[in-house]
């Protein structure tokens, strides 16, 4: 069961901040500013001689939000875990903050499709998984932003699908990532609690101001949530299309809107 | 008091409502197939009891279960017993934890290392097809008969089914899991401590308590083959004496302190494991 002082908690106005509505790209002003910019500069990878990924070259400003959509296997789940680190990249370099970084990354976070909870830890635990001092407070904290304050003290198999997504955003956003990935985490959903985590995703992108990077199969999920969407087809980025439209005027069936996902479909 | 708090109040009441008694996570104990299952066994106790006692049977090779009861009685009461108990106990024990731990330090180099299963797993893999009793004689001769050679026995049938138990519960670890805790950053010691054991510890459980279950059959073996204490001299000493009641004392004590010993490693595994009866209650 959802509190319903959650569901008004997104509503809430946007932050003053934010720059919505003036239609420009680029480095985002809002929240805490922490969003961090991320750079490829001809990035490759292959697993034996099979090329997924063929030379990536694009910078995703600090504090954007951007979408990756693209084929089924045509590698965007392999561009994610070269950005958290899990895998290392054949070629090219990956650039946080303006600095190649190799390795796991401390300030990147990773939302995956399953919420990944440990199921032999209760909700809070879970969130704080990185315990560190204080803890418990901290991660109290941003299970109270995602709505699921009490909760914390279940096990994470009682909890819903969106419930668990929410839970795993809490833990992805407890230690204040620069960058948060997220590789489809909405696709298992159905169409209501989707809604309720767009909603969510984007309050808390706007209250922490890190840098988002969203992949989804959903071009309307896409063009809904983001500042820019990228077309990954061939290893390359086949498209990069600015959404240009304040995200209150982007109800289903703005024509601008539609104008964009056709172009995105076509790309794709 | 606020309008705030009194709803916060009234939700976390809701929430302790909600997470209160899971009907499916506390079944009520159900004694019938319990009783049911103790019929056949009850039943036939008292029929062959009321058989001898009629004369039309004379228990002579398989004495009745009250004259059982009764031996068992004196052997506790005359303190005849508990040596020998504890001998049993001792061996089992210190057998079980030698090959208990070398069996889990064993698998864990062999999940960790390709190297190790490569170089080592083969030759472990053969020994364990020798059926382990054919070890005996070799051991007495090595280690001569008195307990070096009982203990290693019995540390040998712990040994295999530990490090099985623990190769295949590591490298069947859910590899997702251990990603989100490299991702967290989590220290190789946590990573160990918070993930790979709660993960493998079903398993390890499992293991054990197989092991533990062979280090009670080879304790006979080994007593069997000679001691001057124990459970298993009891067992020789009814056949060579022809004291059938003696033989099924031992044997009923056999059944006991292995069931005991069970019972201890499920109760010290079981705070760890709540989270898995809650999680196959709810499926
Ligand atoms: N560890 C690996 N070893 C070999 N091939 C791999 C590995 N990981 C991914 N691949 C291959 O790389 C390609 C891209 O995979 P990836 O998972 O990145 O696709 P995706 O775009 O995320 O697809 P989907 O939308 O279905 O999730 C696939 O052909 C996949 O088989
Ligand atoms: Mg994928």
């Amino acid at each position: 069961m959802v509190p319903l002082r959650a569901v008004t908690d997104f509503e809430e106005p946007a932050p003053a901040t934010c720059r919505e509505g003036t239609g420009e790209q680029g480095a985002g002003t809002h929240g805490t500013g922490k969003g961090l910019e991320l750079a490829f500069d001809g990035v490759t990878k292959a697993f034996g001689d099979v090329g997924v990924l063929r030379g990536l070259d694009l910078v995703i400003p600090a504090g954007q939000f951007v979408a990756v959509v693209g084929r089924s296997g045509g590698g965007k789940t392999t561009l994610m875990r070269l950005i958290a680190g899990l895998d290392g990249p054949t070629g090219g370099t990956i650039r946080i903050a303006g600095t190649a970084r190799r390795g796991l990354q401390p300030d990147v976070r990773l939302l995956f499709q399953d919420a990944r909870l440990l199921p032999w830890q209760r909700v809070l635990s879970n969130v704080g998984i990185a315990r560190g001092p204080g803890w418990k407070a901290r991660a109290q904290a941003l299970l109270a932003e995602v709505g699921l304050a009490d909760r914390a003290g279940d096990w994470p198999y009682v909890l819903s699908g969106g419930q668990k997504q929410r839970v795993a955003l809490a833990r992805a956003l407890v230690t204040e990532p620069g960058i948060l990935l997220l590789d489809e985490p909405f696709g298992a959903l159905d169409a209501l609690t989707r809604g309720d985590m767009h909603r969510l995703l984007t309050k808390v992108w706007r209250q922490h101001g890190f840098t988002a990077v969203l992949i989804t199969h959903d071009v309307a999920e896409a063009v809904a949530l983001a500042d820019r969407v990228l077309v990954l087809r061939d290893g390359v980025i086949a498209d990069d299309v600015a959404i240009d439209l304040p995200r209150a005027a982007r109800a289903a069936g703005a024509p601008r809107l539609a104008e964009l996902e056709r172009r995105i479909l076509n790309a794709v | 008091m606020t309008a705030e708090a009194t709803a916060g109040l009234e939700n976390s009441a809701l929430a302790i409502a909600a997470a209160g008694p899971r009907p499916w996570s506390l079944p009520r104990p159900d004694w019938r197939p319990l009783l049911l299952g103790l019929g056949l066994p009850v039943a036939a106790a008292l029929a062959w009891e009321a058989l001898v006692r009629s004369g039309l049977a004379t228990g002579r090779l398989l004495p009745p279960p009250s004259r059982i009861a009764v031996t068992l009685w004196k052997l506790a009461r005359t303190g005849e017993l508990w040596p020998h108990v504890g001998a049993t106990s001792g061996r089992v024990g210190l057998g079980f934890v030698l090959g208990g731990v070398a069996g889990i330090l064993s698998g864990l180099a062999a999940s960790y290392s390709p190297l190790f299963r490569r170089l080592v797993d083969p030759t472990l893999q053969g020994l364990r097809a020798i059926p382990s009793l054919a070890w005996v004689p070799l051991f007495l001769l090595w280690l001569g008969i008195f307990e070096t050679s009982k203990v290693a026995l019995i540390a040998v049938g712990v040994f295999f089914p530990v490090y099985l138990g623990v190769m295949g519960a590591v490298l069947g670890v859910d590899r997702k899991l251990v990603e989100v805790g490299r991702i967290h950053r989590l220290s190789g010691l946590d990573l160990a401590r918070r993930i790979l054991l709660p993960a493998i510890l079903p398993a390890l459980v499992v293991a054990l308590r197989t092991g533990l279950g062979l280090g009670w059959m080879f304790v006979v073996a080994a007593e069997y083959m000679g001691a001057s204490e124990g459970i298993g001299y009891l067992l020789v000493d009814g056949q060579q004496l022809g004291k059938p009641d003696q033989i099924i004392a031992a044997i009923l004590v056999f059944a006991l302190l292995g069931k005991v010993a069970d019972a201890a490693i499920v109760a010290l595994a079981t705070p760890a494991l709540r989270w898995q009866d809650a999680y196959q209650g709810g499926r």
